[in-house]
């Protein structure tokens, strides 16, 4: 099934997907295996991310909430539990699926930077509420010793937990790629582009972003849980805005709804990151900020945006994840570009008609 | 008046029936105490001067507006008012938007095939590859032809030319199957042969349905409309068929007076 629609993408999709196996299969023997795992999680969070902003056109500013709420969740299962890590992810994942219930039904109806906002709020209220919590959170301290026991195995080497870890964000991957390849993904993407005409065909789009919202922070929380697991502890810094804010960055960086765009994010701040920490550097949010804004200023795209685009125009096979092409600016970007449609549905902006 | 209880016997009472439909904005009332009746199977014309309240009144009859004060009755049961656009798309009221309202990186194709999914609730198999949506390529390449559009159901709807994207409105709105079509200026500019292609599609769809109109060029309303509707400062100002409508000297210095008096 996969494979042949695959093949239907032509030998470039092949191609690239060989590529990208591969060089997550190796890359814990290129760099330090600790931060190759923290790039896989963050590229399938971004990923998640992208499914919100990039197809359906909503900018959640509070994706922080799922992320470093699954990885409390994974870490108590864990330490108190005594389950094996796996449960302890898909248990942390449905609580961000959970979490992300009301969440989203509160703040589904608006869009926009309004929506950015609401998000950003209830991710805020949820960091207030860890950070008070101490008898389950551990306040300040997070929660620490993590294990990561898989029937006897000794996955405590990073290198080893690797490999353990890299399913959970590959299944996570195709999942987010089978959601914007779907019946639903193209309701997503109509959604996207005219909420209006969407739902004069019928389609109840508040629900639909509601569901898009859930799905996206169940996979938000996959990532989350497998990085608490792979790091042995869940902090605060997992909950704040800044975290929300970061994914964001990666995704912009690799390319507003391409899906894989965000993998290649992850990896350039991950490594950023990194590099800057062990070089002793102190404002590394200064450096990653003007790369970014650099990034941003001549690609527009984004990175795997801007290559797909080119390699569009040479007539090579596009390998993107998008679901009708190329997906430019939602989001914010889309915001009212006329005070009053004439004549057309009210709250339809001109941004989203054609 | 009123239709019965069942309110589905062709000619039997109105199949929508407004009563007192206000709409203002801040102050301002676009919609003014509005009465409608649309007789079932009919094709209704709803004409008057620009900003005479005739959208409006298309968007509180389909929910994308909701009436300050007043009433909405589908079939004689089933309020209107205060329901979603969704809803009342699903109860059997499609609609056509004025300015093109499309999907910019769906094709046409893509397009239909989403209008004659959404009954069926396809739409929310996430789990399931956008190829099942293939099982309504027959019946939307069909509904493309229909509108004049066979082949160009590929290209990016964006990409389309002003009138194919207006073909592409009806195409819609046909997918949807409904008993009642509202249709936003149709034909606004469209050259000559494109308005007479499209009054011979309305002609041929309106069979098992009711057509609500709004339409500038009196060619269309002359050779489509049983009964017109003059609308002016969000009030009714006439109603009739077109035959009688057209002499009547307010609807002249009205709007007739202004444009099209000539026809
Ligand atoms: N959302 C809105 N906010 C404020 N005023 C509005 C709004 N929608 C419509 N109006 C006003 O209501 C009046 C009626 O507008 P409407 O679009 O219904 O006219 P119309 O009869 O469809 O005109 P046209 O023939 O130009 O399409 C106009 O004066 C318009 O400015
Ligand atoms: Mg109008």
């Amino acid at each position: 099934m996969i494979m042949s629609r695959l093949a239907r993408s032509g030998r470039g999709g092949i191609a690239l997907l060989v590529i990208g196996l591969l060089a997550a299969l190796v890359l814990p023997w290129l760099i330090y295996p600790p931060v190759a795992l923290d790039i896989a999680c963050w590229a399938l969070f971004a990923a998640a991310l992208d499914l919100l902003l990039g197809f359906t056109g909503l900018l959640s500013f509070g994706h922080a909430a799922f992320w470093g709420g699954s990885a409390y969740c994974t870490g108590l299962i864990a330490l108190h539990g005594g389950m094996p890590f796996p449960v302890a992810i898909l248990g942390g994942a449905a609580f961000a699926a959970l979490l992300a219930l009301p969440i989203g039904f509160l703040s589904v109806r608006l869009t926009g930077i309004y929506f950015a906002m609401v998000t950003l709020a209830f991710a805020q209220m949820i960091y207030f509420v860890a950070n008070q919590w101490r008898d389950v959170t551990g306040g300040e301290n997070g929660l620490q010793g993590i294990p990561r026991e898989l029937f006897g195995l000794d996955l405590y080497d990073p290198f080893f937990f690797y490999y353990a870890g890299l399913p959970f964000v590959l299944a996570g991957l195709l999942a987010a790629w089978r959601i914007v390849r779907s019946p639903f993904g193209r309701v997503l993407v109509s959604i996207r582009d005219n909420p209006a005409r969407a739902r004069a065909l019928g389609y109840p789009v508040d629900r639909y972003r509601l569901l898009a919202f859930v799905l996206s922070a169940a996979l938000s929380g996959t990532a989350g849980g497998v990085f608490a697991i792979g790091h042995g502890f869940a902090s605060l810094d997992g909950l704040y805005w800044t975290t929300s804010g970061q994914v964001v960055m990666m995704v912009i960086l690799g390319g507003i709804g391409t899906l894989w765009g965000g993998a290649i994010g992850a990896g350039v701040v991950v490594q950023l990151q990194d590099f800057l920490a062990t070089a002793g550097f102190e404002g590394i949010g200064i450096v990653t900020g003007s790369i970014f804004i650099v990034i941003v200023l001549l690609f527009r795209r984004g990175i795997w945006g801007t290559a797909r685009h080119l390699a569009r125009r040479r007539g090579l096979s596009p390998a993107g994840g998008s679901g009708g092409g190329p997906a430019g600016s939602p989001g914010l970007a889309r915001a009212p570009a006329s005070p009053r449609p004439a004549g057309g549905p009210p709250g339809a902006t001109a941004g989203e008609r054609c | 008046m009123g239709g019965g209880p069942t309110g589905g016997r062709p000619g039997s009472g109105p199949v929508l029936r407004a009563r007192g439909l206000v709409r203002e904005f801040r102050g301002f009332r676009a919609v003014d105490g509005v009465d409608l009746d649309v007789a079932e199977g009919s094709v209704h014309a709803l004409v008057g001067p620009n900003g005479a309240g005739k959208t409006t009144l298309f968007n509180l009859l389909t929910g994308f507006l909701k009436p300050t004060a007043g009433s909405v009755l589908l079939e004689g049961r089933r309020e209107l008012a205060g329901r979603s656009p969704e809803a009342i798309s699903r109860l059997g009221v499609a609609r056509s938007f004025q300015i093109t309202s499309l999907f910019a990186e769906l094709t046409p194709h893509q397009h239909v095939e989403l209008a004659l999914a959404g009954p069926t609730g396809l739409g929310w198999r996430f789990w399931r590859s956008d190829r099942a949506l293939a099982r309504f390529a027959g019946r939307a390449a069909e509904l493309l032809a229909q509108v004049g559009l066979a082949g160009h159901g590929d290209v990016p709807a964006g990409s389309l030319s002003y009138g194919r994207k207006r073909a592409l409105e009806l195409a819609l709105a046909l997918a949807l199957d409904p008993k009642v079509l509202l249709l936003d200026e149709p034909t606004a500019g469209m050259g000559v042969e494109d308005v007479d292609r499209t009054i011979e599609l309305v002609r041929g769809i309106r069979a098992g349905r009711t057509v609500v109109m709004v339409e500038h060029n009196m060619n269309v309303v002359a050779s489509l409309a049983d009964r017109v509707t003059v609308l002016q400062h969000g009030k009714v100002l006439i109603e009739g068929p077109y035959a009688e409508i057209r002499h009547d000297p307010r609807v002249i210095t009205a709007y007739l007076g202004d444009s099209d008096a000539a026809r």
